[in-house]
């Protein structure tokens, strides 16, 4: 079973260097005990940018598809058995990256 | 047998299995949806069956049999398994009969799975009573003053979110489970209270199979956690309230409030055990250790059953706790209570006072209907009394609280 883990930024900016040590604990833990798929860091969502090609031509816009005070910084993809081996991994994470974060399921 | 006779046997069936037969086909397929739909459909099918066939001898093996049945026919006409070994393992039941104490624990589980953390807390209760308390939608709809539509997708999308998010199927670990245990005795608590004050116009007053489980599950959750003081501090708090059931509703099914109760009635086995917690829980906060709102509550029920005759009872005992609660929680109930005992410390209308301070959050509560009544019947307002009795009569779900708020409306001069 794999969760997207998602770091929510609500207004914290960038990575304190404390941070991203305890953030580089925490993914060797992560990897060392088999939860490990992916992750990433995500920039502010300044630069983002949308495309829409559904109609007959495509849009591009210039900006994030919501604007929000909160968006995503980043995110793990963890493979584990259920959600409670999920909800204590985030709970680490969280304090590691100190920032809010949010598991949800892969169909 | 007479058509009432079976009624009435499914009906106990369905206090008695329900728990034991969903935590069983859930365990068996993994999934809480088709557990609780093959549950409701055998006992459907009893409903069809026993009034021609007769009551099996072993209600809750027949039903646990056909739940199978009919969870293996959902899931073959859904397509929802594929996996032909699978199929084949469901097919063939081989498990063997499972004895007592497994499936006490199989309804343990069941309820730490309806109380996960990562479900809200109404979403927990009204799980609860549906899976484990084995209420209807419409009833646990009432207990939450919501329309039955709202609570039906509240738990359609709470057994949805179980099975996309593999909430897990089991007691959690030692290091979790003091976290765990708070959100399941506040579910049990409202377990109880649905068994104290049940709900509904056909329903009886007092649902002893519903305060009985909630009380057995709280026993269990104490071998579970013997030095977890609110666990205790519940348990006292169900067998001192328990205690009192049998006086609480006359013969002729109307409620007896606790000043007019036959003190010798109550069952001095259940309120000594209650006091015996109690006493437990005052020496841990001689040492120091804070109760919480369960202890407190408990206390309260302590003062109560201590005394012998109501006008033996420790109203400034009762007040000081009520006190200590508030400081805790702070809500609009417990305020209410409190104003209760102000009462007979400090006169009715000090109490009116306050209670009418609460119009605003209460207002849709019969208990506060019916306090106003009463602290203006003592009052002598008898016409704004009988419109506060009428106000709570029409709110009150429990048929033993209408007939008594209607005597007492009507002995008004």
């Amino acid at each position: 079973m794999q969760y997207l883990v998602s770091v929510i930024d609500d207004g914290t900016g960038p990575d304190t260097p404390t941070e991203d040590a305890a953030i580089d604990v925490f993914n060797e833990r992560l990897q060392a005990e088999g939860y490990w798929v992916f992750a990433g860091g995500l920039g502010s969502p300044e630069p983002a940018t949308v495309i829409d090609n559904r109609g007959d031509e495509v849009v591009i816009t210039d900006g994030p598809f919501v604007e929000s005070k909160e968006y995503l910084a980043g995110f793990w993809i963890i493979e584990a058995p259920d959600l409670d081996v999920v909800l204590g991994l985030a709970t680490e994470g969280s304090k590691a990256c100190n920032r809010k974060i949010e598991v949800r399921p892969f169909l | 047998m007479s058509l009432v006779d079976v009624r009435e046997a499914i009906a106990q069936a369905q206090h008695k299995e329900w728990a034991r037969v969903v935590a069983s086909l859930t365990r068996r397929f993994g999934d809480l949806d088709i557990a609780e739909e093959a549950t409701a459909g055998a006992f459907a099918t009893a409903l069809e069956r026993w009034p021609t066939d007769g009551v099996p001898p072993n209600p809750g093996g027949w039903l646990t049999t056909t739940a199978k049945r009919n969870a293996i026919d959902r899931l073959r006409r859904e397509n929802k398994r594929e996996d032909k070994h699978k199929e084949a393992q469901m097919l063939h039941d081989d498990d063997p009969p499972e004895p007592l104490g497994a499936v006490d624990d199989e309804r343990l589980r069941l309820i730490f799975t309806c109380c996960h953390p990562a479900l809200a807390m109404e979403t927990r209760v009204a799980l609860t009573l549906r899976m484990v308390g084995g209420l209807t939608v419409p009833e646990i709809a009432r207990a939450f003053l919501v329309s039955e539509s709202t609570m039906g997708r509240r738990i359609t999308r709470a057994k949805d979110k179980i099975r996309a998010a593999h909430i897990p199927y089991r007691v959690p670990s030692a290091e979790d489970l003091p976290a765990r245990v708070s959100g399941v005795l506040a579910v049990l608590f409202l377990v109880f209270n649905e068994g104290y004050l049940a709900s509904g116009p056909d329903t009886d007053p007092l649902r002893h199979d519903l305060t009985a489980e909630a009380i057995r599950l709280t026993r269990l959750i104490r071998g579970l956690l013997p030095q977890d003081g609110e666990v205790a501090g519940l348990l006292a708090l169900m067998l001192l309230t328990e205690a009192r059931r049998t006086a609480r509703v006359s013969a002729l099914g109307e409620l007896i409030a606790l000043d007019e109760q036959d003190r010798g009635a109550w069952d001095t086995a259940l309120v000594a055990e209650g006091h015996r917690l109690v006493r437990e829980r005052l020496a841990a906060s001689a040492a120091g250790v804070t109760p919480g709102r369960y202890q407190i509550l408990a206390a309260i029920n302590a003062v109560h059953t201590s005394a012998r005759d109501v006008r033996d009872t420790d109203w400034s005992q009762v007040l000081a706790l009520y006190d200590q609660l508030v400081g805790l929680d702070p809500s609009p109930i417990v305020r209410l209570n409190r104003a209760i005992a102000v009462a007979e410390l400090d006169g009715p209308q000090v109490a009116l006072a306050s209670v009418d301070g609460l119009e605003d959050e209460l207002a849709g509560y019969h208990a506060y209907h019916a306090t106003r009544a009463d602290l203006l019947r003592r009052l002598g307002c008898s016409q704004k009394s009988r419109a506060a009795y009428d106000r709570a009569i029409e709110l009150a779900g429990n048929t033993a609280e209408t007939a008594y708020l209607t005597r007492r409306r009507d002995q008004l001069g």
